[in-house]
Order: structure tokens, then C-alpha cells, then sequence
């Protein structure tokens, strides 16, 4: 309980007095998360939108490997992307590795089967009930997929939302291919389990509720934005 | 302008999952007035629609509009029995079509307007379309359809749900059309409606033609002993 009341008081003390690493930690790890959501959401809602409205071979297996992969565990996406920006590696040319942008590569590949798998769920279900419609009105395949993407949008907000709540708090990969470097590659995640391991249990648990704060406050952001609980729009 | 008819259909079929849903059919329509077709609940009037309209796929036959297929179909529109909203505002619902062919939006704009005050709707552009009444939301799916001045219009019992307030103010639309040269091809259970609407009848059962002639000779002296069980109200199975 002690410990608690000590995370408590040290979030407060870090938020009054607006602590400079903290504010670098909070800042990179929504650059990283914000920016890994955007790429993440424009390949998986095209991708969810695609698999809705198109008949072809192989479609229900895909649709299946992509459920199977919502649950890619992220230390082995970290190590793969490691394998593959490691100066070893076929794109270690480009000195990615321990940066932001490895990073990111690694959030976007785990967020992409989530937010496709769940925006499908809702692009299918409204494709069956404007199937018949836009069939009768003679759209090309890519205005049909225009069509399900912009008139699902808030539910496509919740994929994308579901997104960001894995992006913000994973901690697996992004230790592996960012390296947790100080003034770097250090996020809220990577920054608790390191305090952790420090036994630095009341900084950790800071941390902790900041991240919490954070994801609290920028889905309400979200919704607020796009005027989610708008009357009949919801 | 391209002319679609006359409309040859020649053993045309469709099926689902193994099961022959209509056909096979031959018919020859021309290019004006109102085609009403008939028949008994699981007749085939709906999969005959489509499979005219080619939202069904033939599987055996032959369909051919007097224009290449591609242009025949950008030049017909289709009302559903059930009206499928966009989930957009009643403004929107009606520029859609418009819009998805390239008018610009001021334009569609305009005439999704002039064509709310057609149909009585101005008053409710703003509304989400999912929000309206049934026949408010046919009234707009009608629009809707008529919005991009189709050759030919398939209406799928398109009253069958309305009272007769909002069946009354669909069949002047369909009316009004009609006068101004679209033709009309509807299914529906109304005969009072066939007969005020009908320029010609198709009687279907078990997905087999078994009229087509003009309406005042169906309504008045039907062929075959099904037509004319059914126009007298018996079950027809």
C-alpha cells in the first residue's frame, strides 16, 4: 500500500513540476504511438475494406491468418525486426536499428492484424446490408470500398482505438529494436521496466499512471473530436 | 441517347447453391410504359427482377439490352422492398449516386435538392436518412434511383410496407416518370396497384413465365388457369 500511495505522490510531483525527462518520455512515446497508428490504421482499414468487399481465392484464409496474428506475441515481431534492421541484416544499411523509427516498424506490424481484424468485423456487416445497393448502382470496386471505410468510421475509430491501446502499452519489442537508450529511444513502457528493475517501485509506478492518464485522455480526445456520442451517430 | 430496348431474354436462369430461383425465361419487352409482373409469394418475382437488372448471376441463357451490357447498366436504377440507407444525411443518400459519377458537387448538390421537393422531403435534408420513417425512406430510395435519370427503373414491391398515404405518393412519382419516358418494370402483391399501374403483366409461378400480355387483356380474360385463380384471390401454389 505503502508503494502505492508513493507512486501516487511521486505521478503528482512529476506532473506539477512538468519533470523534463518526463515530458521527453511522455512526448516520444506518443510520436512513436501516434505515428505507428497512422500507418498501421492507412495499410489495415484499406486491407479490412479490401477483404469485405472482395471475392476471391484464398479470402477466408487470409481473413484467418489475420484473426491468428491479433495475438503476435511482440517479443518475437521485436526480434524479427531486429533480425532484419541488424547491420547483419538485409536492411541494416539503412542504420534504423535502435531509433524511433525501428520502433514504429515494429508497433505497425503488431497493430495491423488488430485493427484489420476488428475494422473487418464491422466493413463485413455493413457490407451485407449495402451489398444489393451498391451493386444496383454499378460503383467500382474501389468507390464501394470508399464507401464502407467513410460510413464506418466511427466503428473503424474504435479499431483504430483498440490500435493505440496495444501500441501505447507495449514494452517487448520496442526494448528489443529500440534499445531503451536515455534521451533516444526511452518510452513510458520501456522507462517502467527499467525503474522496476532498478527497484525504483514508486518512479515505475509514476510512470504507470501517467501511461494510464495518457491512453484515458487521448481515446477521450479521439471521441470528443469526432463527436462520437453525437446524437444518432453513434 | 443509347437506346437499351428492345430487351431479349432467351432461356435466361438463375441459381443459388444448386437451387433454380428462376428460369428458364424468355420474354421480349420494349421500351416504354410500365411492366408489372406477378405471382404467387416464392414465384420468382424478386430473382426475376434482379436477374434482368443483372444484381443476380445468370447461369444459363442470355439477357441482351439493345446497348453493350456495361452501358445498359449505368442507365437503370433498382428499389429495394426494404429501402437500404446510406448511413449519411437524406442530402447526401440523394448526391451519392451523382457523385460516384463524377458530377461535380455543387451541381448534385443541386439537383439532390430540387429532387427532395419532388418526393416532399426538402423539409428533412439534413436528417439522417436511417432516422426516417418507412415511407419517407422509400420515397428517398426512390429519388435516389431516379436521381441519375435511368432508361429503365426495377421496382421491387417498393410499397409493400407503406400505408396508403405513402403508397399514394410513390405511385405518382412512378407516374410521373413513366410520363416523362422511364420505363418501369415492378414486382408487387397489390393488384389494385397492377391495375392502376400495369401497361403490361407478367404472371410468374415456380420461377416459369406463364403470361405476358397486356394488361387489360391479363386483368380481363387471364390464359392460363393459375392467372386466373389468382386474380380471383385463391391460394396459388
Amino acid at each position: 500500500m505503502g508503494d502505492l500511495w508513493a507512486g501516487l505522490s511521486e505521478a503528482v510531483r512529476l506532473l506539477v513540476t512538468l519533470d523534463g525527462d518526463l515530458v521527453q518520455i511522455t512526448l516520444r512515446s506518443l510520436q512513436v504511438t501516434l505515428s505507428a497508428l497512422v500507418i498501421g490504421s492507412a495499410i489495415a482499414l484499406p486491407l479490412a475494406a479490401f477483404l469485405a468487399v472482395r471475392r476471391f481465392r484464398f479470402r477466408r484464409g487470409v481473413i484467418a491468418v489475420l484473426n491468428a496474428l491479433m495475438g503476435l506475441p511482440p517479443v518475437v515481431v521485436g526480434l524479427i525486426v531486429y533480425m532484419l534492421l541488424s547491420r547483419s541484416g538485409p536492411f541494416g544499411v539503412l542504420g534504423l536499428l535502435f531509433t524511433p523509427t525501428a520502433m514504429i516498424i515494429a508497433q505497425v506490424i503488431i497493430i495491423v492484424p488488430l485493427i484489420a481484424s476488428i475494422a473487418h468485423q464491422s466493413l463485413r456487416d455493413l457490407w451485407s446490408e449495402y451489398h444489393d445497393l451498391l451493386i444496383s448502382m454499378n460503383v467500382t470496386q474501389a468507390q464501394k470500398m470508399r464507401t464502407l471505410l467513410w460510413d464506418a468510421r466511427r466503428a473503424l475509430l474504435t479499431a483504430s482505438l483498440a490500435g493505440f491501446g496495444r501500441a501505447i502499452g507495449e514494452v517487448g519489442a520496442i526494448m528489443i529494436v529500440g534499445g531503451n537508450i536515455d534521451n533516444a529511444t526511452r518510452v513510458l513502457t520501456t522507462a517502467i521496466a527499467l525503474e522496476t528493475g532498478k527497484g525504483d517501485f514508486a518512479l515505475a509506478l509514476g510512470l504507470g499512471i501517467i501511461l494510464i492518464a495518457l491512453a484515458i485522455t487521448v481515446n477521450l480526445a479521439i471521441h470528443w473530436l469526432s463527436r462520437t456520442e453525437a446524437e444518432g451517430r453513434w | 441517347m443509347v437506346n437499351l430496348f428492345p430487351l431479349t431474354v432467351r432461356s435466361a436462369q438463375t441459381s443459388r447453391r444448386g437451387k433454380l430461383l428462376v428460369g428458364p425465361v424468355n420474354l421480349d419487352l420494349g421500351g416504354a410504359g410500365a411492366t408489372v409482373v406477378m405471382g404467387p409469394n416464392g414465384s420468382g418475382k424478386t430473382s426475376l427482377l434482379r436477374l434482368l437488372h443483372g444484381a443476380a448471376r445468370l447461369t444459363g441463357g442470355a439477357i441482351e439490352w439493345a446497348c453493350a451490357e456495361e452501358e445498359a447498366r449505368s442507365r437503370q436504377g433498382f428499389v429495394f422492398q426494404r429501402p437500404v440507407m446510406l448511413r449519411r444525411t437524406v442530402l447526401d443518400n440523394l448526391m451519392y449516386p451523382l457523385r460516384m459519377r463524377g458530377t461535380a458537387r455543387s451541381d448534385a448538390q443541386t439537383l439532390a435538392e430540387e429532387w427532395a421537393h419532388r418526393v416532399g422531403l426538402n423539409p428533412m435534408l439534413a436528417r439522417m436518412a436511417t432516422n426516417l420513417s418507412g415511407g419517407e425512406q422509400q420515397k428517398l430510395a426512390l429519388a435516389r434511383a431516379m436521381i441519375t435519370q435511368p432508361q429503365v427503373l426495377f421496382l421491387d414491391e417498393p410499397t409493400a410496407a407503406l400505408d396508403g398515404r405513402a403508397t399514394r405518393e410513390v405511385e405518382a412519382v412512378l407516374r410521373a416518370a413513366r410520363a416523362s419516358g422511364t420505363r418501369l418494370i415492378l414486382s408487387t402483391h397489390d393488384l389494385g396497384q397492377a391495375k392502376r399501374l400495369a401497361d403490361e403483366v407478367i404472371f410468374l409461378l415456380h420461377g416459369q413465365v406463364q403470361e405476358h400480355s397486356d394488361a387489360r387483356s391479363f386483368f380481363d380474360a387471364p390464359k392460363s388457369i393459375e392467372a386466373r385463380a389468382f386474380l380471383r384471390g385463391d391460394i396459388v401454389e
